[in-house]
């Protein structure tokens, strides 16, 4: 297997902050990686570099073989970018976007023409093919800017928190459309701050946070080490606590948290919620309630770095 | 389409091309955006009739003597105005991620600046010609001949040429739209304001007169009324493009310099 993208060593810094701090990257051809951060890991940094728009202060990355500084324009012939960042604009209709991409990058009149009304029907947006952007919902917009990022069949696809802010229906559509494109054969770079996003969708996942990879490996390796799963048990008497504390981190192999009279530990087998019921019920331990839920973003955080993701805003290009 | 056999670099033929393409989508935009439909054709009809029917008869005697004198002035001023519209636009391209699109895109790198530019041109040549047309209807008359009205047109387009890079370096820099809004109202208002466009020059304070006497927008209406209703056109149309020539020296590679830091 070949890789589409190798980065190595890649460091940005914006003044005083170091936005990347050293990453390596590597995407086998076909496949998806899943970069998984908070906030301000650096994770939209990494992806402007590998998309040719911002140069990195040190390393290097290529693009099947193509070097992103020194080959900057063969790159951009072979990425389609999608992001927070990348957008279409507004005052245009659908059509007029797609139908101005195609013709910057060189289709005829009417090959564009008939790549915007493919690609409109494609992602269920005929009806709204003549209407302006800014008329959109978020979902469409969404849609569009995808589109518009495929006119030029791309052999790779970066896509920057692709379902950000959009509503759960809206999010699986923008899954569905992702597994066709892979299905396809187009490589694809995901940043997402969703586990499940990455879980769903990437073959391989690399966590990002503070500017360097601190994880990496499939999605169930991923999960094995860090508790793909939460654990919420809460007692109905609180001087059960103590008790329930060390069943739960018997049980789990971990040092559960208290909070608010809950007991909240990471999970990675499946058999250990039955171990922990029957335990409680042994010990004659009353629950008012127990859960059993994906991790958070927060919560693999924590099992990895030992410390809680910062929330605060990604670091904007000046 | 294979990577290696595209060239490593945009050939001009293209970036023209890219360019072209990227002005009929400005044009287009116009279509679907009210606001600039309006800044382009029913403000400056506004301006023309309020000043000519409101101040004329007290400044000029009759509003058709003010036609003459204010006329040539409204043009430079709504040219002015209009080529500041490019840093509002460019601002929101840069601030609503279309620009990195188009930068993500292989196309020439100077491509999306020219782009705008050339359709503000066209928009330039419309406003200009709108401006003429409404104010024959009113009874402006040209007095001079077919040549005044096209070195009209070729003055009012290398002047905002050159005051385009006043309008891009503002539009790079402005973190928001809305900052660009505010740099229009406090700066380029007053300065349209301050020159002979609405009254002569002899009417105001004598500190003001000189600073009206040398202010661009004075020179530039003086040149262009000289096109028109005929007398001096020789020293304002160089005047004029001397300071054509100051803003592009200066404001130019500025805008170019911080355009490339910040994209």
């Amino acid at each position: 297997m070949t890789n589409a993208i190798v980065a190595e060593g890649l460091v940005k810094r914006y003044g005083s902050t170091v936005a990347l701090d050293g990453v390596d990257l590597a995407v086998r051809t076909g496949s998806v990686l899943g970069v998984l951060g908070p906030n301000g890991a650096g994770k939209t940094t990494a992806v402007r570099i590998l998309a040719t728009l911002l140069r990195p202060d040190a390393g290097r990355a290529t693009v099947h073989g193509l070097d992103v500084v020194k080959d900057a324009h063969r790159v951009r012939s072979l990425v389609g970018l999608t992001g927070q960042y990348a957008s279409v604009d507004e005052t245009l209709t659908g059509t007029e976007n797609l139908l101005m991409i195609g013709r910057l990058i060189g289709m005829s009149r009417k090959d564009a023409r008939a790549r915007a009304a493919r690609l409109l029907a494609d992602f269920s947006l005929s009806d709204a093919a003549e209407r302006a952007a800014k008329t959109y919902s978020g979902g469409m917009r969404r849609r569009l800017d995808l589109a518009a990022s495929l006119v030029g069949r791309p052999r790779l696809l970066y896509l920057d928190e692709p379902t950000t802010g959009l509503d759960p229906r809206a999010r699986i559509e923008m899954w569905e459309i992702v597994r066709t494109l892979v299905a396809d054969g187009v490589t694809v770079l995901l940043t997402t701050q969703y586990l499940d996003e990455a879980d769903q969708l990437a073959d391989e996942i690399v966590v990002i946070d503070h500017g360097k990879v601190i994880a990496g490996g499939t999605p169930a390796e991923l999960k094995s080490r860090t508790g793909a799963q939460t654990l919420a048990v809460r007692p109905v008497d609180p001087r059960d606590l103590p008790i329930v504390l060390s069943v739960v981190g018997e049980v789990t192999r971990s040092t559960p948290e208290v909070d608010d009279n809950v007991v909240i530990a990471q999970v990675t087998e499946a058999a250990a919620l039955p171990a922990v019921v029957r335990r409680l019920d042994d010990a004659e331990v009353e629950v008012a309630e127990l859960t059993l839920r994906t991790s958070t973003m927060d919560e693999v955080f924590l099992s990895l770095t030992g410390h809680r993701a910062e929330l605060t805003p990604e670091v904007a290009a000046p | 389409m294979s990577a290696v056999a595209l060239p490593a670099r945009p050939g001009a033929v293209a970036g023209v091309k890219n360019t072209l393409t990227l002005a009929w989508r400005s044009l287009v935009s116009v279509k679907h955006n009210p606001m600039e439909l309006l800044d382009l054709s029913i403000q400056p009809i506004m301006f023309l009739l309020l000043f000519t029917y409101t101040l004329g008869g007290a400044i000029s005697g009759s509003t058709s003597a003010y036609l003459s004198f204010a006329l040539p002035g409204i043009l430079v001023q709504n040219t002015i105005f209009a080529t500041m519209n490019i840093g509002i636009l460019l601002n929101t391209d840069l601030t609503k991620g279309v620009f990195d699109r188009l930068r993500s895109l292989p196309i020439a790198r100077w491509a999306p600046l020219a782009g705008r530019i050339a359709a503000d041109t066209v928009k330039q040549a419309w406003s200009v010609a709108l401006l003429l047309g409404v104010g024959m209807l009113l009874g402006f008359r040209v007095q001079t001949s077919f040549w005044g009205v096209l070195g009209t047109f070729g003055l009012m387009i290398v002047f905002c040429l050159a005051i385009a890079w006043v309008a891009v370096l503002v539009g790079v820099i402005a973190s928001e739209p809305d900052k660009v809004q505010i740099f229009m109202f406090a700066v380029v208002f007053p300065l349209t304001f301050t020159s002979n466009i609405f009254a002569p020059t002899e009417s105001m304070p004598h500190w003001l007169q000189h600073w009206v006497k040398i202010n661009p927008v004075t020179i530039v209406a003086d040149a262009v009324r000289g096109m028109l209703n005929g007398g001096p056109v020789a020293t304002p149309v160089i005047q004029s493009l001397l300071w054509a020539a100051g803003f592009l020296v200066v404001f130019a590679p500025l805008a170019v310099w911080r355009f490339r830091r910040r994209v």
